[in-house]
């Protein structure tokens, strides 16, 4: 439990998160766990490679294996030559980019009105949902960026 | 660890730098008398190894007084003390070894003590040093104190160890020889060499990356200009930098022994404690690898051999139980493989427990109860490198606290190698880890294929073939396998857009296109391509996580311009063929177990029909190309038919009188070829490629038809193409009656073409045949015990030719009675006669085929009548 948890009994913690657009759906990702925002460029597919990877690419130095959320939630292709964003964020010691339709402001949000997964949400959104915030105007999901990463197991069966 | 902790400065002043040397000497003396000691344990009468103890305990006793360094003197002292009576004769007894690897350990905390303080920690060392006092106060059981008295089983080994007594006071003796040359031979490694800081090392590996990279960006720059004034400086840099690269990956290159120093004393202190009998047995500790790919593997090995101690080798009663020796054995081996290295950790004990893994497997959740049920044993085994997974009953401060393999595993993985386990219940366990030499850069061919690019590693490429229809490279098709014929080889084909599945429909081209010929082992393959862009001094990457199962790639790398490309991996692409049923490559017959003797192994053949309905066949490795012509090519001379082919006059024969020969049309022929001559063989129709077993069940008096075998479920007459080349060529030709009594003919013969050609001609003749590449293989197979009735010898061969063979065989009283008949490209009577010295009983022309089963049937009858 974080200092700023226990300070406030009634679990009014408030969280950063950096928020992003799929198809008219917002999405926030803990503001911990992204590195940087940056422009996807020169990717270069990988044969064989599972579909919700859209494909490696070079990032100062660095190989950054990009995953194309909206494949990894089911959501339709987006549209060719539409702008995409990518989130970096890394997991075991490797870099990965969350491919998104477009990056928007960091929110700050206090968990108290963090609810669980609708029951009747998509089941491959809720398979990387860590619960869902109603906002004034429109509700934002939260990524569970472990969960978004581990679907080697699922599509490697299939 | 503890080397680059010891090299980093102390504090400046001649005495630290002295104190510093010591510390580092006396660590890397400390490792290799553990070693020594575990040796000493299990060999007590290797005066060898005593006098190679003794001397390193004494010279750090001696260095120890000179540094002032009492602590130190006073252990060492003891413990030489106690190993002096070692060597007159005292019985080495288990305690006692314990007792000096106590005090071994001690000497160890010291020293650690010493580096962090610069100075003795203060205390005494009583306990051990009273011990081991005790121990050589104490009478020992059999106490013969004067050496040259002594009787029994170790007076020899004393008598040798005697005369080093002298080396105690520093000098050897000169009648000494092992010692004394060990002692000149440290004295010239040392002024040959210098340590250096690991820090310096990797430091320098980072920058020579850092400058292939660069000069990788260079010449793609150059590249994209053509004429600049930069092309020669360029290409110097690039040449100086490709040899710094070289040397500084050499100075990084340590033999995996280094890894494997500490082991044998954890085996013994494991079998000690858990009261099990285990002997370790080492091989290829000299084979070299990347320091820090060694530094990675150091802890999986040990944590891995700690399992084998614990959890593979069962308790002495338990073995003598099952039936085998009380003593179990852990084998550690290493060896290189086509940029790899191997390593494998066996060990003869009780084998993964299946059942209890299953049960684990649910517990942990891994998998369902239903699936596990259907999985194989080898898919069970593999769970036991999931995180948190043991299977010990019970903890203990050895093994089995779940945090093993899947770490050992994870390391391994760091590194881009592999892990693999089988087991058998009863006869133990194998690990097999497979890992890069080095992490660093490769060499790499950069190709296209469907508008990507990917890199194929150089090491594996043998050539790279051009394909054009009126080159001597040619893509061939049958039946829907493409296969390439290169220099008398056809080699099977595979497509990388299709094997990627870029691009499925993918045909190949045969008017253009790149084929990189590749070999893995004993399978040689062409990857088809677009186009081949260049050659490129490669950083290898890891795939991530997500991508790390496609097989098909070995990693990633970011190119000098910047973009990423996948790395070709040719063992996955060979383990792809073999699945998806492309033909096998039809390599040559190179060892003995695949001597054609042997039941399970299969020939390629080639399928095609010729005056009948019936299938006949032939083996693949003997066609030389598949040829398909425009009928009206052909010409004729003395009722023989004649084709202009490749410059030259080829004889075409048809298989038999039946054969439709066109007039017009495509005419389709078989090609084979010897060395010199090349001739083609009519036939109506080529059917198809199978790699089944091949098993002549009925021989056949009809000239060229070797037999009747079972191929594809259909009876198939085998073609013997030794009838056809003589025929084309107008050699005589006769015939011979032969009977059919198994006797066993050792054939050797540098060429695969004569082996394939004649080992199944002896073999429908009713012997078991054996084959040998050289007169070395012969002679292998001899020493192991194989034993041959007639042995069979090309006499012509690269190394060691027929006549020697002969000799040595002659001089071995185990096969002096063998008769040896020499295989001769022409028959001369010179070549007979000079045979005939060699001890050589009889000479047969190659393409004689009735000469040759006459001359067996001859030295047989000869047996028979001796016996």
């Amino acid at each position: 439990m974080s200092v700023a948890a226990m300070l406030h009994p009634d679990n009014d913690e408030v969280i950063e998160y950096v928020t992003a657009v799929l198809d008219r759906q917002l999405f926030g990702l803990p503001i911990a766990r992204v590195q940087d925002v940056f422009v996807p460029a020169r990717l270069t597919r990988v044969p064989l490679a599972p579909t919700e990877v859209a494909g490696v690419l070079n990032l100062r130095g660095r190989i950054v294996t990009i995953v194309d959320l909206r494949r990894r939630v089911g959501l339709p292709p987006r549209q060719a030559g539409a702008a995409a964003m990518a989130i970096g964020i890394e997991q075991g010691g490797e870099a990965y980019g969350l491919l998104v339709d477009s990056v928007g402001e960091v929110m700050r949000i206090s968990d108290a009105i963090r609810a669980p997964n609708p029951v009747n949400l998509d089941p491959r959104l809720a398979d990387v949902s860590a619960g869902v915030y109603r906002l004034e105007r429109e509700l934002l999901i939260v990524l569970d960026v472990d969960r978004v990463l581990d679907f080697g197991a699922t599509s490697r069966a299939a | 660890v503890a080397q680059s902790a010891l090299l980093r400065p102390l504090k400046d002043g001649p005495m630290d730098d002295l104190l510093r040397e010591f510390l580092t000497e006396t660590n890397e003396s400390l490792n290799v008398l553990d070693v020594e000691l575990v040796r000493f344990e299990q060999d007590p009468n290797n005066a060898e190894i005593l006098a190679n103890i003794f001397r390193l305990v004494h010279t750090i006793k001696g260095t120890c007084g000179f540094l002032g360094l009492q602590r130190l003197e006073a252990l060492a002292h003891s413990a030489e003390t106690l190993m002096g009576q070692f060597r007159s004769g005292r019985a080495v007894t288990r305690d006692a070894v314990s007792l000096i690897l106590t005090t071994i350990d001690r000497i160890k905390g010291l020293l650690d003590a010493l580096e962090a303080e610069h100075c003795e920690p203060d205390g005494a060392d009583h306990d051990i040093t009273a011990a081991l006092e005790l121990l050589s106060a104490t009478p020992p059981p059999p106490a013969p104190v004067m050496g040259a008295e002594a009787a029994g089983s170790n007076a020899g080994a004393r008598s040798v160890a005697e005369p080093s007594e002298d080396i105690s006071f520093g000098m050897p003796p000169p009648g000494e020889p092992v010692t004394n040359g060990d002692a000149e031979r440290s004295d010239r490694i040392a002024s040959q060499s210098i340590r250096v800081n690991l820090d310096t090392l990797d430091h320098l590996m980072t920058m020579v990356s850092e400058l292939v990279l660069t000069r990788n960006q260079l010449l793609e720059i150059a590249r994209r200009t053509p004429d600049g004034e930069f092309k020669v400086p360029l290409q110097r840099l690039s040449n100086v930098t490709a040899e710094l690269q070289e040397g500084v990956m050499k100075t990084r290159m340590q033999p995996i022994g280094t890894a494997w120093q500490k082991l044998p004393r954890i085996v013994r202190d494991l079998a000690t404690d858990l009261g099990r009998r285990i002997s370790l047995e080492l091989a290829g500790a000299e084979t070299e690898l990347d320091r820090q790919v060694l530094d990675l593997i150091k802890d999986p090995l040990t944590h891995m051999v700690r399992n084998c101690a614990a959890h593979g080798i069962e308790p002495p009663e338990e073995r003598r139980a099952a039936g085998k020796p009380e003593h179990g054995t852990i084998r550690l081996a290493a060896h290189h493989q086509a940029g790899h290295i191997i390593i494998e950790i066996a060990d003869d004990g009780r084998g993964l427990d299946t059942v209890r893994i299953r049960a684990k497997a649910v517990a942990l959740g891994l998998a369902a109860e239903a699936d596990v049920e259907k999985m194989s044993e080898s898919q069970l085994h593999r769970f036991i490198f999931a995180p948190g997974f043991t299977t010990a009953a019970e903890v203990t401060n050895i093994a089995g606290r779940g945090v093993g393999m899947d770490v050992a595993r994870a390391n391994i993985d760091t590194i881009g190698g592999t892990i693999d386990v089988r087991s058998k219940a009863g006869e133990g366990t194998v690990f097999t880890i497979k890992i890069p030499l080095t992490m660093a850069i490769v060499s790499a061919l950069i190709v296209e294929a469907g508008g990507d690019r990917f890199a194929i590693p150089q090491l594996a490429v043998l050539e790279m073939v051009r394909v054009r229809a009126d080159s001597e490279h040619r893509v061939d098709w049958l039946k829907d396998t493409p296969v390439l014929r290169s220099r008398n080889k056809l080699l099977p084909l595979v497509h990388l857009k299709k094997l990627l599945a870029i691009d499925s429909d993918a045909r190949i081209d045969t008017e253009n296109g790149f084929i990189v010929v590749v070999q893995i082992g004993s399978d040689t393959f062409g990857i088809v391509v677009d186009s081949v862009l260049q050659t490129e001094e490669i950083v290898v990457k890891p795939m991530s996580a997500t991508l790390s199962h496609i097989t098909m790639f070995s990693g990633n790398t970011i190119l000098g311009d910047g973009s990423v490309i996948m790395i070709i991996d040719p063992h996955g692409i060979a383990e792809a063929i073999g699945t998806t049923g492309v033909a096998r490559a039809p390599h040559e017959v190179e060892t003995t177990e695949e001597a054609y003797a042997g039941e399970e192994q299969t020939t390629p053949m080639l399928l095609f029909r010729a005056g009948s309905e019936q299938q006949k066949a032939v083996p693949l490795s003997l066609v030389t190309r598949l040829e398909v012509i425009d009928a009206r090519t052909m010409e004729s001379a003395d009722g023989q038919r004649l084709l202009q082919y490749r410059g030259q006059l080829m004889p075409l024969v048809p298989v038999n009188e039946n054969v439709r020969v066109r007039e017009e049309g495509s005419q389709p022929f078989v090609v084979f070829s010897d060395e010199e001559r090349t001739m083609g063989l009519l036939v109506d129709e080529i059917v198809d490629i199978v790699d089944d077993p091949l098993q002549i069940e009925l021989t056949s008096d009809r000239p060229g038809v070797l037999g009747s075998a079972v191929i594809k479920g259909q009876a198939t007459e085998v073609i013997d193409i030794s009838h056809f080349l003589p025929l084309a060529f107008g050699d005589r030709y006769g015939r011979v009656e032969r009977q059919a009594t198994p006797r066993k003919v050792l054939l050797v013969d540098d060429q695969a073409f004569f082996r394939n050609l004649l080992s199944p001609i002896i073999g429908a003749a009713g012997y078991a045949v054996t084959i040998a590449a050289g007169a070395g293989d012969a002679m292998n197979l001899i020493k192991n015990g194989e034993r041959f009735d007639v042995v069979l010898s090309d006499l012509d061969m690269p190394d060691m030719s027929g006549f020697e063979l002969a000799q040595m065989l002659r001089d071995d009283p185990l096969t002096a009675g063998v008769p040896v008949i020499g295989l001769a490209p022409v028959e001369s009577s010179d070549m007979i006669r000079c045979a005939r010295q060699f001890g050589i009983r009889d000479c047969v022309a190659k393409f004689d085929r009735n000469g040759l089963i006459a001359a067996l049937e001859m030295s047989r009858a000869a047996l028979e009548q001796a016996a």
